[in-house]
């Protein structure tokens, strides 16, 4: 209860409606009661005493009470859907919202799909519960005590004959909801088990293939498929027997009301009028206790799922967000990295001791190996995660002293995983600056030497990439990716050129394209290129996780040290190639 | 086999008209349903059973009050309440019985659906899989096959158990009393009619609301996995702004569908208190005018006949739709399993004996679609333990050489020989249990560290797997974490870095000791001085086994035996680094060039 009670201020503004709908449920529930009535007062007064002028008006009653209840049973529903429909608005909105501001360290760890069903499978459970659920749980809750309140008014003894069986039907609810839970959530966590087997062997089917392993795949598959259809008929098994216990208990209701009240009638202590109505509320009942039953199980149901969403909204970002950010300016482009220390959240050091100026302009390469933390240290700079220990510092401000929003627009950044939208590339490129007028759009793919390729495509800039929309080559995606941070035009560039997934004619237009883009830019290149890194202002050398040598090339070549090593084992064969090229020509 | 690529699978839609039913399907769906006949039957007894314990009470009743209340007779009436009391314990059990039964059978179809399902997809080509997202081919084998479940455990039991109902009702009605039953079924039409006018517009809107949630998932799926991006280039407002729109575009959907839902539901109730008027009126009209046989007792039985009488007639209208659902499931899932697999083995197919390694491209012509020729007659060679390069522009063919190598494809023309042996008549089994493929995207498994690099070869020990991990330079990181070769990886897993996935997958093909070792753009995601570093290794790994090399980097070329330059699927040069550098032709063109370009 306390998990839904959280709810409450998503319910505030539509409290009227709330209430409105209310009233139409208690008045739905009344109107329910009427028609054994109409029926007891036609069987005794008409079809018994012989009263007919009273047949037809008595008849037309029972179809007028219906339409009034029909009409207040639509509206409960209605309003409660208008307000719960703008809950459920909200509250997928605010986990947007929430997701959008978390931070990388928190989709380090996040898988995609278990994201998304909080926003849809368990907002989507939630939504059926606080709508349906709650109209329909209160109505037939109302419906349960009319009938019950209208049988003891028509006689007591027969009423509690009757309700015998209620404190077995409330066990055999508690019991079921109980043991039905744990089985359909195994039920549930299976189904997710088999359809990532699935969803596993599609994306990896090329290497299934290349290890010829297809034939323990199938078992695999085989276990799992088995195992859910086991889980599954164990559910089903749980369920089937517990409604059907349900609908005998109801049954016996009916029993004792024509056991005993036959002998009250024969008595004359009631007429057959109220015993042929008993039957009727009796019949009456079956339904809503059945109904609130599962209601109850669907209210569980949404309860664990509000509890998925509430951790996930409760979840903060781990960089502290000051109350008194101020908004960072167009910076001129220095960057400071003051005594640095960095890890992973319960990880090993990352980076140590990393001390680092960039003076506006200059371009910095950083060179080390795979898992040497050259990625680490980038991501920094804009905020991505912060350090562990040290500041970093963008014109002499700490980053952690200016917003977000306004430290970011100041940077242009191609990330070392290129991700596209599926939409047109024209979008793409003007992700970071959806106004951007076609001929920035334009001047920002040439620059990243792409226009040429996008005006070859039937729909040029209006050409729809990704899933269902044309496949993009590494290097092609890449460029793009570079045209779409030149656009934003930030005085900051941080480039991950590390993977280079293209050809060799490739692998010139984009470092062609990448040269144009440093000019008058700071810029972080994790460099690969040896171009880059001779055109550099400042070399670093990274291993594990400390600046192991920095300078510039002709200085850092003087050195024995690691550069010097990467450098023989890369430029050598760049200066043989010349030498062989003076030959050849 | 229809060809691939966008629009080859006409069933993305859900609104396929039933009259466009490949009869096929209902054979298929047939073949499914048929070892289970025995069964279903036995559930249709047990269903029967159900319908009549279910009916007897109301008779029951009208026997008590007509015969033994009015007349006194309390034995009697002892009588009729124990009779009840033993068919709803019956009720209870058979209708138990039955749903079990049924859902079994449906449960064991769908169990048999998925398993030949995966089965087939396992011999399905690569084109298959390129043509048709994994969402789609997995909403196939989850939602499709649980739909044609419904059919089975849920809808074709209605139809029996309703109709069943339906017609024992309406016989116990018109036995009692025909004058009444007639009367009380003047509702049927108009019930009927209400259906009708509700079914198409709740069909519609509960489609539209399906739609409005498949929108949303695309655009949070994409959102999420963009997330990086989103927030590097600051586009968090647009985005929430495009998605508050979706989000109120989902709003008003299931408005729609919640407002004829509730509309629904208390119109039946309407019709069924009209039917109710009926009885009420016309039973007190004959028993007003002294019709023999028409009692008291009998409008009362009548009553609660009709309340059980309008529920078979509504299900029985949402079975269509269950039927609908699961034959257009069904179709797609047909679909899938009337894809050919375009490589089967031949039924005199042998086991290919363990290769030395020498391998013959003779007149190879290879194209993906009839139309188009990707590889026109390609001739190359490769001795045992020798390490070829090849090189060209891309779309020259280089990765079909390799596709074809690896068996993926079959040539059109020509033949492919390793050791002599024509590759089209061995086994594929044991065929790619020789070959070590690296490809450029790293695909790990979901599991430890040990047990990806195990992949190949299951039964590897401990030792083996450290050694492959030592020999591609490997063993350094993965010592280094917490958990060592135990760590938890998967499909995107950041523990690793791209470069250490790379060689997890190096140590994964050598672990599996390949004969045959294909590097397709294998080295492209390690930085170049990590690639140095691994030279040694990578010589390792190529050592003593034929090896067919894609990369981009000249550097890694430079070092093989013998260097194929392809383009437009023929081999246009070949020799050694030193021999096409000296010819002066498109290789070393290309060679020169990108070092060309590293001057500035």
């Amino acid at each position: 209860m306390r998990l839904f009670r959280r709810l409450w201020p998503y319910y505030r503004p539509g409290w009227l409606l709330v209430t409105l709908s209310l009233l139409q449920i208690v008045g739905a529930s009344l109107f329910a009661l009427a028609q054994p009535q109409i029926i007891r007062y036609v069987v005794d007064k008409v079809l018994t005493d012989g009263n007919w002028s009273w047949l037809l008006p008595g008849a037309l009653a029972v179809v007028v009470a219906a339409l009034i209840q029909g009409g207040l049973r639509f509206g409960q529903r209605y309003t409660m859907e208008l307000v719960s429909q703008r809950v459920i608005y909200e509250l997928r909105s605010t986990i947007y919202r929430h997701l959008q501001s978390l931070s990388f360290t928190f989709y380090d760890k996040a898988q995609t799909g278990d994201l998304m069903t909080r926003v849809t499978a368990d907002v989507e459970i939630l939504r059926q519960a606080l709508g349906m659920g709650v109209v329909n749980g209160l109505m037939h809750l109302g419906t349960v005590t009319g009938i019950i309140i209208a049988m003891f008014f028509m006689s007591w003894k027969l009423a509690l004959a009757s309700l015998l069986f209620i404190p077995f039907l409330v066990h055999a609810i508690s019991q079921f909801s109980q043991r039905s839970r744990g089985a359909w959530k195994a039920v549930q966590d299976q189904n997710a088990r088999l359809s990532a087997t699935i969803q596993e062997n599609i994306a990896g089917v090329r290497v299934v293939r290349a290890f010829a392993r297809e034939g323990d795949e199938v078992a695999k598959f085989g276990r799992e498929n088995g195992r859910f259809q086991e889980l599954n008929l164990a559910a089903i098994r749980l369920n089937s027997f517990w409604t059907n216990y349900m609908n005998f208990l109801t049954a016996l209701g009916a029993v004792s009301v024509l056991w005993y009240g036959g002998r009250l009638v024969m008595a004359e202590q009631i007429s057959i009028g109220t015993l042929i109505a008993f039957n009727a509320y009796v019949a009456q009942l079956l339904n809503p206790v059945r109904m609130l039953g599962w209601i109850l199980s669907q209210f569980v149901r949404a309860g664990a799922g509000l509890q998925r969403i509430y951790d996930l909204l409760d979840t903060k970002s781990d960089l502290k967000m000051k109350a008194d950010a101020i908004v960072l300016g167009r910076v001129t482009g220095e960057v400071t990295i003051e005594d640095v220390a960095f890890s992973y959240e319960g990880g090993e050091a990352v980076l140590e001791g990393i001390d680092l100026t960039a003076q506006p302009g200059q371009r910095v390469a950083i060179l080390g190996l795979t898992g040497s933390g050259k990625s680490s240290l980038i991501n920094l700079i804009p905020r991505f995660y912060d350090p562990t220990a040290g500041r970093v510092l963008i014109d002499q401000i700490d980053v952690r002293d200016v917003t977000l929003e306004s430290l970011r627009q100041n940077m242009a950044i191609v990330l070392q995983e290129t991700f596209l939208f599926s939409t047109t590339i024209k979008e793409n490129i003007a992700y970071g600056k959806p106004d951007a007028s076609m001929d920035e759009i334009i001047a920002a793919a040439k620059a990243a030497q792409i226009h040429a390729f996008i005006n070859s495509l039937p729909e040029k800039y209006e050409t729809v990439i990704g899933e269902r929309g044309v496949g993009l080559s590494g290097g092609q995606k890449q460029r793009i990716a570079i045209a779409r941070a030149i656009l934003t035009d930030n005085p900051i560039l941080l480039l991950d050129e590390s993977t280079s997934a293209v050809d060799v004619q490739t692998e010139h237009l984009i470092q062609e394209a990448m040269d144009r883009v440093m000019q008058n830019r700071t810029a972080f290149v994790i460099a690969s290129r040896l171009s880059t890194v001779m055109n550099a202002d400042q070399v670093i050398v990274m291993e594990q996780g400390r600046i192991v040598e920095r300078g510039t090339h002709a200085e850092l070549i003087r050195q024995d040290g690691l550069y010097r090593r990467i450098y023989e084992l890369q430029l050598k064969p760049a200066e043989e190639a010349r030498q062989q090229k003076g030959v050849a020509v | 086999m229809g060809w691939g690529g966008p629009g080859a699978f006409r069933l993305d839609e859900y609104d396929v008209k039933l009259r466009d039913i490949n009869p096929k399907v209902y054979r298929m769906m047939w073949s499914f349903v048929r070892p289970y006949v025995g069964r279903l039957a036995l559930g249709v007894l047990l269903m029967a059973a159900t319908a009549l314990t279910g009916l007897v009470g109301p008779y029951l009743v009208q026997q008590a009050i007509d015969t033994f209340i009015v007349e006194g007779n309390v034995t009697g009436l002892n009588w009729v309440a124990g009779a009840f009391l033993i068919t709803a314990f019956l009720n209870w059990w058979s209708s138990y019985g039955q749903t079990y039964i049924v859902s079994w059978v449906g449960q064991t179809i769908i169990y048999d659906l998925r398993e030949r399902m995966f089965a087939h997809l396992q011999r399905l080509s690569f084109r298959f899989f390129d043509s048709m997202a994994t969402g789609r081919i997995m909403s196939r084998l989850m939602s499709d096959v649980d739909a044609i479940n419904q059919l089975v455990s849920s809808g074709l039991v209605s139809i029996f158990a309703d109709t069943l109902t339906l017609i024992t009702i309406m016989a116990t009605m018109l036995s009692m009393n025909w004058r009444l039953a007639l009367v009380s079924f003047i509702t049927v039409p108009v019930l009927v009619g209400v259906l009708q006018y509700f079914k198409n517009r709740l069909r519609d809107a509960f489609m539209q609301m399906r739609r409005r949630a498949a929108d949303m998932n695309a655009n949070l799926a994409e959102s999420i996995s963009g997330m990086r991006v989103t927030q590097a280039f600051t586009r968090e407002e647009q985005n929430q702004s495009q998605f508050n729109q979706i989000n109120e575009q989902t709003r008003q959907a299931s408005m729609d569908a919640v407002t004829v839902w509730a509309m629904f539901i208390p119109t039946i109730e309407v019709v069924a208190a009209f039917g109710v008027t009926l009885v009420l009126w016309y039973g007190g009209v004959l028993i007003k005018g002294g019709t023999p046989g028409v009692s008291v007792g009998q409008v009362a039985a009548f009553i609660l006949y009709l309340n059980r009488f309008f529920m078979p007639i509504r299900d029985l209208s949402q079975v269509f739709n269950v039927f609908q659902a699961a034959i257009v499931s069904a179709e797609r899932v047909v679909e899938v399993l009337d894809q050919k697999p375009e490589i089967e083995d031949r039924p005199d197919a042998y086991d290919l004996p363990r290769a030395e390694g020498s391998v013959v491209f003779a007149d190879v012509v290879f194209g993906y679609k009839p139309d188009q020729t990707v590889l026109k007659g390609l001739n190359l060679q490769a001795s045992p333990g020798q390490t070829i390069a090849l090189v060209g522009p891309t779309g020259a063919g280089k990765s079909s050489v390799i596709n074809l190598l690896a068996r993926f494809h079959e040539p059109r023309s020509g033949k492919v020989l390793v050791d002599g042996h024509d590759l089209s008549r061995v086994t594929q089994q044991s065929w790619r249990s020789q070959l070590g493929i690296v490809l450029q995207d790293t695909f790990l498994f979901t599991g430890t560290i040990r047990e990806n690099i195990r992949y190949g070869r299951p039964d590897a020990t401990d030792q083996e797997v450290e050694d492959a991990a030592r020999a591609v330079g490997a063993h350094e990181f993965i010592a280094r974490m917490s958990e060592g070769y135990e760590t938890q990886v998967n499909e995107r897993g950041s523990k690793l870095s791209v470069g250490q996935r790379q060689l997890v997958a190096f140590a994964r093909a050598l672990c599996a000791n390949p004969s045959i070792l294909i590097l397709d753009e294998a080295t492209s995601n390690i930085d170049t001085y990590t690639e140095t570093l691994i030279q040694e290794a990578l010589k390792r790994l190529l050592q003593g086994r034929t090896s067919f090399v894609i990369a981009h980097r000249l550097s890694t070329i430079r070092s093989a035996d013998r260097i194929y330059f392809i383009d437009d699927g023929q081999v246009v040069e070949e020799g050694t680094h030193d021999e096409l550098l000296a010819a002066g032709g498109r290789y070393a063109d290309l060679y020169l060039g990108q070092f060309t370009a590293l001057d500035g």
